[in-house]
């Protein structure tokens, strides 16, 4: 028998259906950890893990960084802005060398599609893809999976990812992990925004997204990144909010109550209407909250697995 | 292969009596029943747990609290327990500081289980004291723990495996030896 997860989570793409239920299901466990009065349990302890980030992150590398020490790991931060990545070193290069001091995980977010899986082909670390281009990110996908799954089965409800999914790795992961546990996906936004083909993964393509509310129980409300507006994808914030802002009135007309999803950090007023942000079905905060959980269940299940010592340990009975 | 050799050791009304009786040496080994509380370790000690804090109620009119815990983020064999990760809930009812805290197991063995529930309990509080009372102790100790309350001695040899069934999660209660068992099996 394998590891859990095998050595590496490089994106949901890959994964089976029961290796995502895996997580989610260990996550559970892992919620109530960060209501302790001591959050910390020492599962990981002695293990040593660097956060190499490539791309400005704070919710992403804070949410990693809590995970990793209340399963009691030793953590190390590279933000390249301050490293030889500056001096021109490779990423192979890097790694390698973290890897000379004898570590065992990394967690990459790098902004080239790819980065994540090219590192762990070449390093005997554990690595996890903290969010790479426009591939994946798939620990996002999977809390917002266990965000959705505490309020309704995942299978057979109807998920619409609204904004810009073109250049969206946490659409992919979500798109991915979403049609695997049996939902029904649609995405909706400007045409410039949607990418060419998306309708052969099974997924809805709505256009206006009074339809889309009309249809979906859950929205996952992207943020649209100021700097497509200079590429010309949209042709002003404004309108953009004025077409396809999550707005509270068009939430009202809605046929029953949707929930909110939206994985940060938040334009206000450009994809989404703060009384809709704030109000009562919106789960932002809690998807920040399952996160550092559902990350924690990601690292437990890459450091466990010698399946020899299981067996060896079995056998005494005690259970 | 042959047969697996069974052995009844407790059937369900022995499960009763011997509950019963170790619901007795509990609170007799409790010198202010009010600071007691029962924690089961996942996952059968958390059903007897629950048995033993009714026992309790029925003979000394007290409502006992009780929790449960999952120690396999304790364990300190990370590695094996790879493919049966799954961590069950870690629930306990009430600050722990001062009371006289119960661990309850079904079977005690190697006492590894036991020096991880320890280490868990001191990360929520500081009991006045902590117990350990367990259905069955099979010998084959490797850490210098011990039962304050056991319900049954069994002797057993390395590969024997005891098996306990309750109701609430096996439709029957019974303690059961498999003598020999594969090992991983």
């Amino acid at each position: 028998m394998s590891p859990a997860l095998g050595k590496d989570l490089l994106g949901l793409e890959p994964l089976s259906a029961d290796d995502i239920r895996l997580i989610l299901d260990t996550a559970e466990p892992f919620k109530e950890i960060s209501e302790r009065a001591i959050k910390k349990v020492p599962v990981l302890r002695g293990k040593t893990i660097v956060n190499l980030f490539f791309e400005a992150s704070t919710r992403t590398r804070i949410s990693f960084e809590f995970a990793e020490k209340r399963l009691s790991a030793d953590t190390v931060n590279v933000a390249t802005s301050a490293s030889s990545v500056q001096k021109g070193e490779t990423l192979v290069d890097t790694a390698r060398n973290l890897e000379a001091m004898r570590i065992d995980m990394v967690v990459i977010r790098h902004g080239s599609s790819g980065a994540a899986r090219f590192l762990a082909e070449r390093i005997q670390s554990n690595v996890v893809n903290a969010g790479d281009g426009m591939h994946e990110h798939p620990t996002q996908g999977l809390l917002d999976l266990l965000t959705i799954r505490d309020h309704r089965p995942i299978a057979g409800c109807k998920v619409c990812i609204v904004g810009d999914v073109l250049h969206s790795r946490v659409a992919r992961s979500n798109i991915w992990g979403l049609l695997k546990l049996g939902a029904e996906v649609a995405v909706c936004g400007p045409q410039s925004l949607l990418p060419l083909g998306v309708g052969a993964l099974g997924v809805r393509v709505f256009r206006r997204v009074e339809e889309a509310i009309e249809w979906a129980d859950v929205l996952n409300v992207l943020r649209l990144q100021l700097e497509r507006m200079h590429a010309g994808y949209v042709p002003s914030l404004r309108e953009y909010y004025r077409v396809f802002g999550v707005t509270r009135e068009r939430l009202e007309r809605a046929p029953r109550d949707l929930l909110i999803l939206h994985p940060g950090p938040m334009n206000r007023g450009v994809e989404i209407d703060s009384r809709v942000a704030d109000g009562p079905h919106s789960l932002i905060l809690d998807q920040v909250t399952n996160g550092v959980a559902v990350r924690m269940a990601v690292l437990y299940l890459l450091a466990g697995g010698r399946p020899e010592l299981a067996e060896a340990a079995k056998g005494g009975g005690e259970r | 292969m042959p047969p697996e050799e069974r052995q009844l050791i407790l059937d369900d009304r022995a499960l009763a009596r011997t509950l019963h009786r170790m619901a007795q040496d509990i609170l007799r080994q409790t010198p202010d029943p009010i600071s007691l509380v029962l924690i089961g370790v996942q996952r059968r000690g958390v059903e007897l747990a629950a048995r033993l804090a009714t026992e309790a109620r029925t003979q000394s009119g007290i409502e006992v609290p009780r929790g449960a815990m999952d120690i396999t983020l304790y364990r300190d064999d990370l590695e094996a327990v790879g493919p049966r990760p799954l961590v069950g809930p870690t629930h306990l009812p009430v600050d722990l500081s001062g009371r006289h805290a119960w661990i309850v197991d079904d079977v005690l063995f190697t006492g590894r289980t036991v020096r991880a529930a320890l280490d868990e309990l001191a990360d929520f509080g500081r009991p006045a004291r902590i117990g350990l009372a367990v259905l069955v102790d099979r010998g084959g100790r490797e850490l210098p723990i011990q039962a304050d309350v056991v319900g049954e001695r069994v002797e057993t040899g390395p590969r024997d495996r005891v098996e306990v069934f309750v109701k609430e999660l096996d439709g029957r209660d019974a303690v059961e030896v498999v003598r020999g068992a594969k090992v991983g099996t």
